[in-house]
């Protein structure tokens, strides 16, 4: 599976705060998943501020990614293997 | 039999950097290390590679220092349960800051120390809502004001967190 920075990914929200990102995801994806921190997504830990929202339209996910020196981003990629693992958490 | 300094628990302060963009962190950061070697606990550091190379330069022999982690390798471990430290002090001078320290609360469940400087000390504090021991300070350039904050509260915070 790849690394987020190696995805192809479209930056949805840049500097964002992470009631920006679950509002956005909340107002703008057909469905969402709420996780926790540490939760891991493309193999790496989820950064964030709980409750931490990923958003799901069919094999098109949603999440916020932390960088240290430059804050949060509201991503956006598909990838069809790992939306059916997070939409399954909602079972 | 060994002596009770050998047979003592080593406590483990994990150090949790940002940016290093904010010129006090690397000064305050091998100052808190000093404080806390001197109360028995050693200091271990996760950052990226800046602020952990920062660290390395200002410290080569490790005098301070102990071990030095990735930050994301730290989160990862600290999530799946390989790793657990005493104490977990996050230092905070921006919005990532605050996501790490809420990432490191709500994984480990301790009230963590969040060392919060840099110029807009007082609007990051007011952001933060989740358990953890606020120490700020509007310390950019000069480090005196946490320093001070600092030895005011070390010797509480290794005895009570």
């Amino acid at each position: 599976m790849a690394c987020i920075e190696s995805l192809k990914y479209d930056i949805i929200l840049q500097g964002a705060s992470f009631k920006e990102c679950r509002d956005f995801v909340r107002a703008n994806c057909s469905e969402f998943v709420t996780v926790d921190p540490g939760f891991r997504i493309f193999e790496k830990a989820i950064i964030g501020v709980p409750p931490i929202l990923i958003g799901l339209d069919g094999d098109v996910i949603t999440f916020p990614f932390t960088k240290p020196c430059y804050g949060t981003y509201l991503l956006r990629t598909e990838n069809p293997a790992e939306a059916a693992r997070i939409r399954a958490l909602k079972k | 039999m060994g002596s009770i300094a050998e047979t003592k628990e080593k406590k483990e302060a994990l150090l949790v950097l940002g940016c290093p963009q904010v010129p006090v962190q690397t000064g305050i950061a091998l100052y808190l290390m000093y404080g806390l070697r001197r109360h028995g606990v050693v200091p271990v550091v996760a950052g990226n590679p800046a602020a952990r190379m920062l660290v390395e330069v200002s410290d080569p022999l490790h005098h301070y220092v102990g071990e030095m982690i990735d930050i994301d390798t730290c989160i990862g471990d600290l999530a799946d349960k390989k790793r657990a430290f005493s104490y977990y002090i996050v230092f905070i001078h921006n919005d990532a800051g605050v996501s790490y320290a809420a990432t490191i609360q709500s994984i480990t469940g301790k009230t963590i120390a969040a060392l919060i400087y840099g110029e807009h000390f007082q609007d990051i504090a007011g952001s933060i809502d989740f358990p953890c021991e606020k120490i700020s300070a509007k310390a950019v350039h000069n480090p005196m004001p946490m320093k001070k904050k600092i030895d005011e509260v070390l010797p509480w915070l290794v005895s009570n967190l």
